[in-house]
């Protein structure tokens, strides 16, 4: 590989605007997000998303009448401990990379006997339904809570996903000319108020992928990296992301990858 | 694609087979670039009024995209910026400021070209996402400069009025490569609405210039 690495990146926190109390000062506007952020990690709901998806992971469900135990998440079939910390992987029997919400769909159609197109149905819980899949999601990462981050680059695939996905970061387009470098590629900028992370040096990557997923506050959602990538696009005025695309999968390599060493500490909660 | 595929024809004449064999896996940086491309375009689906012609470059962002992160040569950035300075389209009436309290409500408003978002609108510029202005909002980025008193400072010209309203119109006709998008050019907003925002940053009246 290159000296790629250098130019890390990690979670994609992306173009959220902050409204502030405008009639305080903006110094004491800030502490008191910070306060109102610190005594959000009292509780966090997303402990709700684990033990929903955990129970589901057991359940014999699909044309197969089948739990999803058996799934291999890269360390063997029935391990789901650390696994999150090592995705997105090469797989050898699918031929390709894949990240978590993938190499689950992928479990769902061989091991369940789901349809490729059920697999991938709701992705994003809303207010009218819950998503399984956020659930699945909270479950696995939480399982990985901890553990030190570290994503291979060991097969050729797992290098190009890289390599793409570092592409895919600075990639403009659109009506606005945004690329994800455009809010994430210098330190200690904001959007409004919303401390921006700087996903091209290591210790931003580490702090924002390791953050991710999350239960978001202002949605009462848990939110999946997938997500986190799908509504960055949103607001870069992109088309809509494929749930689980190739492109998804090359910058969720390039952000995990970047974020290596770094203890993974999610499900979070932000605001 | 296999990566063997990706090796131009003049680069396999030049190539002695024993090295080739070394270099299939590693291709070179122009054409994981296109491939990329490639990827991306059949990774997204059009949503709403965000189409997918939104993935397909203009020179300026593929010219952009490629020099991220690198220092871009003067020759490069010359070309970007005469290329964006055509672009521009100058108010048939010759005014340039229009009314500063529209140009407040535009730069405020962040809704506008997502796919999220009514293409009856509202839509505007989002100005102090990145940008400090009236100094009364807070809430303002920092990605940009800030722009408190922007025509106080450099002075109530018509070198500086034709300066802002071109800026708003079309960034990178003064600064290749710059982050901001280009209001005009792209069709963001509209010749009243720039006459507004430049409103807001030129008239003598604005919070801004207080």
């Amino acid at each position: 590989m290159r000296a790629n690495y250098r130019r890390a990146a990690g979670g994609v926190a992306c173009l959220f605007v902050l409204s502030a109390a405008t009639a305080l000062g903006q110094g004491s506007a800030v502490e008191e997000i910070a306060k109102y952020r610190a005594a959000l990690q009292d509780g966090n709901p997303a402990e709700l998303w684990e033990v929903r998806g955990a129970d589901l992971w057991k359940q014999k469900r699909g044309a197969k009448n089948a739990s999803l135990e058996a799934c291999d998440l890269g360390l063997g079939p029935g391990t789901v401990k650390g696994a999150y910390a090592r995705l997105p992987k090469y797989f050898a029997d699918a031929n390709r990379v894949m990240d978590l919400e993938t190499r689950i769909v992928w479990c769902m159609v061989t091991q369940q006997g789901y349809s490729e197109a059920d697999a991938r149905k709701g992705p994003f819980g809303g207010p009218d339904r819950k998503s399984d899949m956020e659930a699945y999601v909270a479950y696995v990462t939480s399982e990985s809570r901890g553990i030190k981050m570290d994503v291979a680059l060991a097969h050729p695939q797992e290098q190009e996903a890289y390599r793409l996905g570092e592409k895919m970061f600075y990639f403009r387009g659109g009506t606005h000319d945004f690329a994800c470098a455009t809010c994430h590629g210098e330190d200690a900028k904001r959007i409004r108020l919303q401390d921006l992370p700087n996903l091209t040096k290591i210790d931003g990557a580490q702090k924002a992928y390791t953050t991710w997923p999350a239960y978001r506050v202002s949605q009462g959602e848990l939110r999946s990296f997938q997500w986190r990538l799908y509504d960055c696009f949103r607001q870069q005025r992109f088309p809509e992301l494929v749930f689980t695309s190739e492109a998804s999968i090359a910058l969720t390599m390039f952000l995990a990858r970047n974020a290596n060493g770094a203890a993974f500490d999610a499900p979070a909660i932000k605001r | 694609m296999h990566p063997l595929r990706l090796i131009t024809l003049s680069a396999l004449a030049l190539i002695p087979p024993a090295i080739l064999v070394g270099c299939v896996t590693a291709p070179n940086d122009a054409e994981v670039s296109a491939k990329a491309a490639v990827v991306l375009a059949a990774s997204f689906k059009e949503q709403g009024q965000a189409k997918l012609d939104r993935l397909t470059q203009d020179d300026t962002q593929r010219t952009c995209s490629e020099y991220a992160g690198k220092p871009l040569p003067k020759d490069v950035a010359e070309r970007i910026e005469k290329a964006n300075l055509a672009t521009i389209k100058w108010p048939a009436d010759g005014k340039l400021l229009g009314d500063w309290k529209n140009g407040e409500k535009i730069a405020q408003e962040g809704r506008g070209m997502q796919f999220s978002d009514d293409p009856k609108g509202p839509a505007g510029a989002n100005c102090y996402a990145c940008h400090q202005l009236a100094p009364q909002e807070l809430s303002y980025g920092t990605i940009g400069p800030g722009l408190y008193q922007f025509g106080k400072l450099r002075g109530y010209t018509d070198e500086i009025r034709k300066y802002a309203y071109g800026k708003v119109y079309n960034a990178e006709a003064y600064n290749a490569c710059t982050n901001m998008p280009r209001f005009g050019h792209k069709g963001i907003l509209t010749e009243q609405q720039i006459k507004d925002v430049v409103a807001l940053l030129m008239d003598p009246d604005s919070p801004v210039n207080k």
